[in-house]
């Protein structure tokens, strides 16, 4: 049954995706559940897009077995987009027709009636705070606000799986956070939710469990705490040394953390009590520039498991 | 007048702006420019012609529809290319890639821009109305060795058109009023301005309409170079380039006006 | 297992094929005045060839030899040509446009739409807009005389058979543009047809080796059958007409669907 709350939503064993001799996603298994926000990160290139597509039914899978609501993108491909709703990673807008006109001839796409097409575009309007620019033209509008409507044209629809192939990518971080409180109440009124993103911000404020891809395969599973706590220490001391120090550190950091990380711009220090770190670097004499304590997140879940950051 | 008399090296530096991008895209323009005017000399001239009945030669002047129909064309096409020359590079350098905005911003004024611009517009229009001049004489289809001539005629009725024309572009936002220029303006003149038959298959009624368009005087003017026909009536001759230099200098002087409005209001 | 998604060729889109004109129709709500204009061309070249020009001509000899006015002769061909212009404007300038810059086709396949459905959706909008030009031109032609044969009501399905067909040809050619550029290969192969296959004289003005190429065009498949059943000159010759022109849009079409299988479902 495709609907029974306990079969997943979608269902991937083996999933492999191949553009000639290049593989974009390498044998990847998961399952997301009913009413689950179910997050993809990884950097560019590590085969987000791919994988969404490939749960969208426009790109057809190389490999393995996907299922999408318990039918098979290959054969129910129309039956399956009619209950999906899609948010690519570039807003595809319809750049000749009004922001109004945009939700309504979406809504006729999946076949509904003008009446009803009024009526949710109007709502829908509403709830994407764009009923201002109702007849205006595409084209003007900012980045945010054509985010907006491009989440708005994907719930037309009233899907029952939504995909966000990196939402807030390019936004400022105002337009952000109104994304993230739309997201938020979808979530609440039980729409499943599927996104990429390589902010790390973004996958803990919206995702209940995610998996972190990177050269193709998943390299890790969990929520975001589970993947803190597996993978990372409570708190990080960041130290950021004048020019020239740090190659003269030469092991003395040794045994302050339980983990030290290089990078090009600071050195990273993996301890529960970031605190008692900063005060035993002081100790031994040196004098960082700035000593910044916080807590551990995604990023350095990142960074443990390819040994590289997320943006770069 | 004054600004047109006083040219200056900073015309030349936006002609030459013109000429850097032609050399990437004069590919696509060897079709409309060369290529169309040539086919529609061999269809229509070549093989429609050889329908026009016997009887009508004489109101063509005696001579044969191909005779009659080339140096019509030469002014058509110098029309056609003119406006389009006079549209889109017009639209595209205030609004789409805003180049002669950035133009502003260095010692190039805006009077530099139009005239530089309505130089680049003549020297191709030169250049293509000598290529199909050339075309016209190994057709056979010249009479006289005033055809030589028709190139700066055919040029000059280009500008005719181009001068006021860049002057509307510059005024507009959007390209959606160029379409109708086209349709409404340029295809009618090139079918009923006295290029494919002589006005006096027309209506009475309608001939003053056409002796108000440039291209009836530019294909009069050429024609009368390409069959050596001109010398019979001088004054006639010099209505028809009086007329097509005063849509020219009034058309560059609104020009230089509408080009200086928009980049200083930004 | 491996598992492809492959639309069959001839599995070629469905009811919902409708939305994509709705969707055009949206679209041209905010330019009718470009839908409008599109059907004074065709009138403007029966006005200039057809009477001005054609009052030299006098009479030509139609589809089964016997004489005919030049307008009753160049007409049905007009009718001809302006389907085939139509069909191929919306085909490959607005067509590749939606395919590349608007990406309004990839919005279109995250609903239930298949690739099929736009093919025959696009090919459908051209058709509705070609028929409407072809129904207005067919209004000016009895409103000025030019009807003389009751088969005459065949040619406007005559004329959306050519759109037909030169629609689904011309979205399969632009499936293959990569640049704005290419579209003047379009432009090489369209005027040229226009202007020579015996839109404005008949094939008796060519050698025979050139006529046999000419007759194997596909606008001459259209002129040919719209002129005979303007003129009413019935034979079997027409059947193979309607049979060339329906294959051409149906492997089109086929193409077409490939194509955008190809190019949208990566």
């Amino acid at each position: 049954m495709p609907d029974d709350p306990s079969n997943p939503l979608i269902r991937a064993r083996g999933l492999t995706k191949r553009f000639g001799e290049f593989t974009a996603v390498d044998s990847i298994d998961f399952d997301v559940a009913v009413g689950e926000s179910f997050g993809f990160l990884g950097p560019n290139g590590a085969g987000k897009t791919s994988t969404m597509r490939m749960i969208g039914c426009t790109s057809p899978i190389t490999g393995g077995t996907l299922e999408v609501m318990g039918m098979n993108p290959a054969v129910h491909g129309p039956q399956i987009r009619a209950r999906l709703g899609v948010v690519p990673q570039q807003d595809t807008l319809d750049s000749e027709l009004t922001v109004r006109e945009n939700l309504a001839i979406y809504g006729r796409y999946f076949g509904l009636s003008r009446a009803e097409v009024g009526r949710r575009a109007d709502e829908l309007l509403e709830f994407a705070q764009l009923t201002e620019r109702a007849n205006d033209q595409v084209e003007p509008l900012s980045g945010g606000m054509k985010r907006r409507l491009t989440i708005a044209r994907s719930l037309i629809n009233e899907p029952t799986l939504l995909l966000l192939d990196e939402p807030t990518t390019g936004l400022d971080p105002q337009a952000r956070h109104l994304l993230w409180d739309r997201l938020y109440r979808l979530k609440q009124r039980g729409v499943t939710l599927v996104l990429t993103t390589h902010y790390m911000d973004e996958a803990e404020q919206l995702c209940d469990r995610l998996v972190v891809m990177d050269k193709a395969k998943i390299v890790a599973e969990g929520s975001p705490r589970e993947l803190i706590e597996r993978y990372s220490t409570r708190e990080v001391t960041e130290l950021r040394f004048a020019p020239g120090i740090v190659e003269t550190l030469d092991g003395r950091l040794d045994g302050i953390a339980q983990r030290v990380e290089h990078l090009p711009d600071r050195i990273l220090l993996y301890a529960d009590d970031g605190e008692a770190a900063a005060v035993a670097v002081n100790q031994r004499g040196l004098k960082p520039e700035t000593v910044l304590v916080r807590r551990s997140s995604l990023e350095d879940v990142f960074l443990r498991l390819t040994g590289r950051s997320l943006i770069e | 007048m004054t600004a047109l008399a006083r040219p200056s090296s900073t015309v030349g530096r936006v002609f030459e702006h013109r000429w850097v991008q032609y050399r990437r895209t004069f590919r696509s323009t060897i079709f409309t420019s060369f290529l169309s005017p040539v086919l529609f000399l061999t269809a229509m001239g070549l093989g429609l012609g050889s329908y026009v009945s016997d009887s009508a030669i004489d109101s063509l002047g005696g001579v044969s529809y191909l005779v009659f129909l080339a140096p019509g064309l030469l002014a058509a096409n110098a029309m056609q290319t003119a406006s389009f020359e006079a549209t889109y590079p017009i639209m595209g350098g205030l609004v789409w890639n805003k180049i002669f905005h950035a133009m502003y911003a260095t010692p190039i004024s805006p009077r530099d821009i139009a005239l530089g611009n309505l130089a680049w517009i003549a020297a191709r229009l030169t250049l293509i109305s000598a290529v199909f001049t050339v075309v016209i004489v190994l057709f056979g289809a010249a009479e006289s060795p005033l055809v030589v001539l028709a190139i700066p005629a055919a040029a000059l009725t280009g500008m005719a058109f181009a001068a006021p024309i860049a002057a509307f572009s510059a005024t507009q936002k959007t390209p959606n009023k160029f379409a109708a220029i086209f349709r409404f303006g340029i295809t009618p003149l090139f079918l009923f301005s006295g290029t494919f038959f002589p006005l006096s298959s027309l209506p009475e009624v309608l001939h003053p309409l056409a002796w108000v368009t440039p291209l009836y005087h530019g294909a009069e003017l050429t024609r009368g170079l390409s069959l050596g026909t001109i010398a019979d009536d001088p004054l006639v001759a010099i209505v028809h380039v009086v007329v097509l230099l005063a849509f020219t200098v009034v058309g560059s002087l609104i020009t230089i006006r509408t080009i200086e409005r928009r980049l200083v209001r930004g | 297992m491996i598992t492809l998604r492959v639309t069959p060729a001839f599995a070629l889109g469905s009811r919902r094929s409708a939305r994509l004109i709705e969707r055009n129709l949206y679209v041209y709500k905010h330019g009718w005045m470009v839908i409008l204009s599109g059907f004074f061309e065709p009138l403007f070249y029966l006005l200039g060839i057809g009477f001005g020009l054609g009052a030299l001509i006098g009479t030509i000899a139609g589809p089964g030899g016997e004489p005919i006015s030049y307008q009753l002769f160049v007409a049905p061909a007009l009718l001809a040509s302006s389907a085939m212009n139509g069909a191929i404007t919306e085909s490959t300038f607005n067509f590749f446009f939606k395919l590349n810059y608007n990406k309004t086709f990839t919005s279109i396949l995250a609903t239930p739409l298949s690739p099929g459905d736009i093919a025959l959706g696009e090919l459908g909008w051209a058709l509705i807009r070609g028929g409407l030009y072809a129904l207005g031109f067919m209004g000016v032609m009895v409103a000025l005389g030019l009807v003389v044969s009751p088969w005459v009501i065949l040619a406007v399905p005559a004329a959306l058979l050519l759109g037909f067909a030169f629609g689904a040809v011309g979205m399969a050619a632009t499936s293959f543009m990569k640049t704005w550029q290419d579209f003047d290969l379009i432009q090489l192969v369209v005027l040229p047809m226009f202007l020579f296959s015996g839109t404005f004289y008949p094939l008796d003005a060519y050698p025979d080796a050139l006529r046999v190429i000419v007759q194997l065009t596909p606008l001459y498949q259209g002129v040919d059958l719209i002129r005979s059943l303007t003129v009413g000159a019935i034979s079997p010759i027409l059947l193979f007409h309607v049979a060339y022109l329906a294959v051409m849009g149906i492997v089109g079409l086929a193409i077409t669907s490939r194509r955008l299988d190809k190019l949208l479902l990566k």
